[in-house]
């Protein structure tokens, strides 16, 4: 409390409210404490660093007050406005280029027009050979025109084949289901019935846009399958987001999922019925989600976003019976197509980076990386 | 001498901080400058940033009181806007302008202060920032807005002026430490 008395009485002196008597008595202590004579010192600094801090900004705000309203005004060159100011900036700026180039196009034009001049046959000058002289020139002109145009339309057209023959999406894809990745490279897991007897396969990503993508792995039995996106247009992703788990989850263990039942990808939630399949299959597990035609290959994900299944069956007889294909089967499935030297490059993903973040955040990332597969 | 006089009621007035003048100052000699930094590998927007830092130094040169330039203001303004312009492309590794123009007026003593002042004022604005509300509103108002300790303890909720001064007094203390740690660094 000390402190603050001596503050105030410091810019009491130093604004010069004192009155003469006080200041007389401040400036005594001021000599006697070299403390206090210190802080009149440092604040008389710090306060004078204040205003002139305040008085710069004050005039930087003025200084760009009066750039915006002279620029405004055309008073000075200030380019990047609207208009006029822009063309005679860009006019300024430009001149001497556009002043060679056109030089260089005016010496061209008179070299050729000399040139037509010396080599066209010594005729008896005469108006009407010069008129059509110039049109012979305008025909030509026109001419030169209507073949580069017909070139661009050749390109358009050209281009247009390119864009549609990589991805020749005619195909009526008829039956579907859900893929999920494992690999950066393009590398999808669905279910093996997806994609079972289908002449060409295709995926869609959440953009909405077809890549094509070929099987390269079936299990029918464990009704598993891997697809590789092999669609130029197809940008390898940077990582994949959640890890394949080797063991499959606990009862109760809740669980979300997400696919493609229709043209839009639906999230779901359940938990982990039983440990087992129909019948006591001891490949898959019984889940408690909302899934419908088209859910078959949905990725099931624990709560730490890590992959623990895919959601492969349903039973109709049984309401809300639903049948995932343990994670542990992905991972065999893709060892197994490793042993083929040409995927020997593909990686299970282990780490998940999804770990301890909401549900929300989840699945707006693993959305990227759940496809929609089209078959025909 | 006509001119003369007309370039110090200029100056006089860039001192008070008077629009008028400012705008004449920056009319006259804006498009030189932009000129400058345009044909030595600069946008306009560098160009503005670099004017108007001249047009600081030259206002903190009237500031303390001196009208004496040994030059015209279009002479002053254009040196002060070559050198830091030379200094900033110097940062990015690139050294010479092509002007024609040689450093024909001394302008040392005023480039070493303003950089001296334009450390301060960065550190000042890093200490203001670092401080946060309401401190920094309560400080401005009573330092630079000059208001009575009563006014600020009405406008900002303070049930008296006791209790506001006690806040001012800690805000102070805080601002202080914030701008003479840095201090302390930067002469290290």
């Amino acid at each position: 409390m000390e402190d603050i008395k001596i503050l105030e009485a410091v810019e009491r002196y130093i604004s010069g409210q004192m009155s003469p008597d006080e200041r007389v008595h401040f400036e005594q202590l001021r000599k006697s404490n070299p403390e206090v004579d210190q802080m009149v010192v440092e604040h008389t600094y710090f306060l004078q660093q204040m205003n002139r801090f305040d008085d710069v900004k004050k005039f930087k705000s003025i200084l760009n007050d009066t750039h915006i309203h002279l620029g405004e005004k055309g008073l000075i060159k200030a380019p990047r406005l609207k208009g006029k100011a822009k063309v005679i900036y860009l006019y300024n700026r430009y001149k001497r280029v556009s002043a060679i180039a056109a030089s260089i196009a005016g010496i061209t034009a008179l070299t050729i027009s000399a040139l037509v001049w010396s080599l066209s046959p010594a005729k008896q000058f005469n108006r009407s050979d010069l008129e059509n002289l110039s049109r012979d020139i305008r025909n030509v002109d026109k001419k030169v025109n209507q073949v580069q145009k017909q070139n661009q339309v050749l390109n358009q057209k050209i281009d247009g084949v390119k864009e549609q023959s990589p991805s020749e999406f005619d195909i009526p894809y008829t039956t579907g289901g859900t893929g999920f990745l494992v690999d950066a490279k393009g590398y999808l897991v669905t279910n093996a019935h997806v994609v079972s007897g289908a002449e060409h396969v295709a995926v869609q990503s959440g953009s909405g846009r077809d890549l094509h993508a070929k099987v390269v792995y079936v299990d029918m039995a464990k009704d598993i399958a891997i697809l590789k996106i092999t669609d130029k247009n197809y940008k390898p992703v940077s990582s994949i987001p959640y890890s394949i788990k080797r063991s499959s989850g606990d009862l109760a263990e809740s669980i979300f999922t997400l696919g493609f039942p229709r043209n839009d990808i639906v999230y779901g939630d359940g938990y982990i019925a039983a440990k087992t399949g129909v019948d006591g299959d001891t490949l898959s597990c019984q889940i408690t989600i909302a899934a419908n035609k088209g859910n078959s290959g949905s990725p099931i994900l624990n709560k730490n976003g890590e992959v623990i299944g895919i959601l492969s069956k349903k039973e109709n007889s049984v309401e809300g019976a639903v049948f995932a294909l343990r994670s542990k089967y992905i991972i065999e499935a893709m060892n197994e197509l490793q042993k083929d030297s040409s995927y020997k490059n593909i990686k299970v993903p282990t780490t998940s980076a999804l770990k301890g973040k909401d549900r929300t955040q989840q699945v707006k990332t693993i959305s990227d990386y759940v496809f929609m597969v089209k078959v025909d | 001498m006509k001119v003369e006089s007309s370039e110090r009621s200029l100056l006089q007035g860039l001192a008070k901080s008077d629009k008028k003048a400012i705008e004449t100052i920056y009319k006259e000699n804006y498009n030189l400058v932009q000129a400058l930094v345009v044909n030595n590998s600069g946008t306009s927007e560098d160009a503005k940033d670099i004017f108007q830092e001249a047009m600081i130094v030259l206002y903190e040169k009237v500031q303390s009181g001196s009208f004496e330039l040994n030059c015209q203001i279009k002479t002053f303004v254009y040196s002060v806007s070559r050198r830091l312009w030379l200094k900033r492309l110097m940062h990015q590794n690139r050294f010479s302008i092509s002007d024609g123009h040689e450093d024909s007026v001394s302008i040392d003593e005023e480039m070493e202060e303003h950089e001296k002042r334009n450390a301060e004022f960065t550190m000042m604005e890093k200490a203001m920032n670092g401080l946060g509300e309401p401190c920094k509103s309560l400080l401005e108002a009573f330092y630079l807005q000059k208001k009575s300790m009563q006014e600020i303890a009405g406008s900002f909720g303070y049930t008296n002026s006791e209790n506001a001064k006690n806040q001012k007094y800690k805000c102070l203390m805080r601002l202080k430490k914030l701008f003479f740690s840095q201090y302390k660094n930067e002469s290290l």
